[in-house]
């Protein structure tokens, strides 16, 4: 049998102390920096808060991938959604002239605005990849307002932290951080290769997230919310990915 | 064993492999493996899809990868520092040899258990195998899994293109994934012939008993 020494017990125990002091040390740091996502309790907490603060610390200013025309999908793959409600049938009926997306929230001036006016906003164009969990993936020509541009608009007052954001279909919803949030390739998309965003991809209005994976682009926007905490939407998770058992970051 | 079941999970919900950048089920894949898949966008050929277990596997895949990162890292490091690669692992001068190698992959197809002084070190075959197994598959599939996040190739866009591309990295992924499983088969295997409570014991206290047999 190999017996312990008094030595290797004390410096066992020394460096196990050391070990919980710097964990507990790291994890009070990362609640005060931001780095705890809101999904980060739980059997798969620990994980899921190493990726999002190990990410969120590397990924702060970096720019998605950008492709050539050349490097465009032809033709896209669209993910199939469910049937869309009588609500989003009557507006596409009007041809979504009465589409209209309502910011509210920690804002100085909350605002809706229709479709055409986000159409006259400046936007910008980005020519992006779009993975989805799953595991495919295409490259598409997306346009849209930058969310940096519309929360300046209304004036997103200063301790805001997460932005949600709501698809008119029943329980689709999601929220950004601000880094996310205030990035310029974070669009709220309403063109798509060189049109108008087709439903299957989210039509009219979808926003446009290219560093994280498909599911954080949610189809159907029509409310932006400014946030302190995520606590009173949904079961509290930051999305309802979570509640359907995926993590809110989707960075990876 | 974590990490496989839920590679396997993930791998399920779209079990077609592609070479480039994108690849979905409008574009012809490199190749598909012949099984069922958790989505019905996916042509199987089965008339059934298998339920969904993506959300919780991909949240286990990561946390484990973490674990393995990190004790991958902490070995590594160890093993620089006490000379364990140098002393253990890199072969002797004179042992790499056609000879030398002929001789030990002789005993091995003749299925000889190592014995006496053979069983205190490793052999030559041993040491070329797990200094490989250290150095290559297990960076390659760690760089392959991060390249598919989209947040990392924002960071260094460079460790996807030399790839070939995002999903270039997961075909890499998947074919390498396999190699590590068929070895850690092969090895438990061969721990088995070689004496299981004798190897084992020397695994874990790092001491091998031969006086006690």
């Amino acid at each position: 049998m190999t017996t312990v020494s008094r030595r290797r017990l004390i410096t066992g125990g020394l460096v196990t102390a050391a070990g919980a002091a710097g964990l507990a040390a790291a994890a009070k740091i990362a609640q005060r920096y931001g780095l705890i996502p809101p999904d980060g309790s739980g059997l798969y907490g620990p994980g899921e808060t190493l990726t999002y603060a190990a990410q969120r610390l590397l990924t702060r200013h970096s720019r998605a991938r950008e492709f050539t025309a050349s490097q465009i999908s032809k033709p896209p793959f669209a993910n199939e959604v469910a049937p869309l409600s009588e609500a989003f049938q009557r507006l596409q009926k009007g041809g979504f002239v009465d589409w209209r997306l309502t910011v509210d929230g920690m804002v100085a001036r909350p605002a809706s605005f229709s479709l055409a006016e986000l159409k006259s906003f400046p936007w910008s164009q980005q020519i992006t990849h779009l993975a989805c969990e799953e595991g495919w993936s295409y490259i598409a020509e997306w346009r849209g307002v930058p969310l940096s541009h519309i929360l300046d608009l209304v004036g997103t007052l200063p301790h805001a932290q997460y932005v949600v954001y709501r698809s008119i279909e029943h329980g689709w919803w999601d929220s950004l951080d601000m880094a996310d949030a205030l990035h310029p390739q974070t669009l709220v998309a309403h063109g798509m290769n060189g049109g108008e965003l087709p439903v299957p991809f989210g039509g009219p209005l979808r926003m446009r997230v290219p560093r994280q994976l498909g599911y954080k682009n949610v189809k159907y926007l029509t409310r932006l919310t400014v946030t302190d905490s995520l606590k009173q939407f949904g079961k509290g998770l930051g999305s309802s990915s979570p509640e359907a058992g995926y993590a809110w970051y989707a960075g990876i | 064993m974590a990490l496989l079941v839920t590679g396997v999970e993930i791998l399920i919900s779209h079990p077609r492999f592609y070479w480039g950048e994108t690849g979905n089920v409008m574009t012809p894949p490199l190749f598909q493996l012949p099984i069922p898949s958790s989505r019905a966008t996916v042509p199987t050929g089965y008339g059934y899809v298998l339920p969904d277990q993506n959300g919780w596997s991909r949240y286990l895949h990561f946390q484990s990868a973490w674990v393995a990162v990190l004790t991958g890292l902490l070995y590594v490091v160890l093993g620089l520092v006490t000379g364990h690669f140098r002393k253990n692992l890199l072969p002797g001068r004179g042992d790499v040899s056609w000879k030398g190698l002929a001789k030990v992959i002789a005993q091995h197809l003749r299925l000889k258990p190592a014995s006496g002084d053979e069983t205190q070190s490793y052999n030559v075959l041993q040491r070329l195998t797990y200094l490989l197994v250290v150095f290559v598959p297990f960076p390659l599939v760690i760089w392959t899994g991060l390249a598919m996040s989209p947040a990392i190739a924002s960071v260094f866009p460079a460790a996807v293109a030399v790839l070939g591309g995002q999903q270039s990295a997961r075909t890499i992924h998947f074919f390498v994934s396999v190699f590590l499983v068929l070895f850690l088969l092969v090895h438990v295997v061969m721990v088995f012939m070689g004496g299981f409570r004798d190897r084992v014991r020397a695994m874990i206290t790092g001491r091998s008993a031969p006086e006690m047999e």
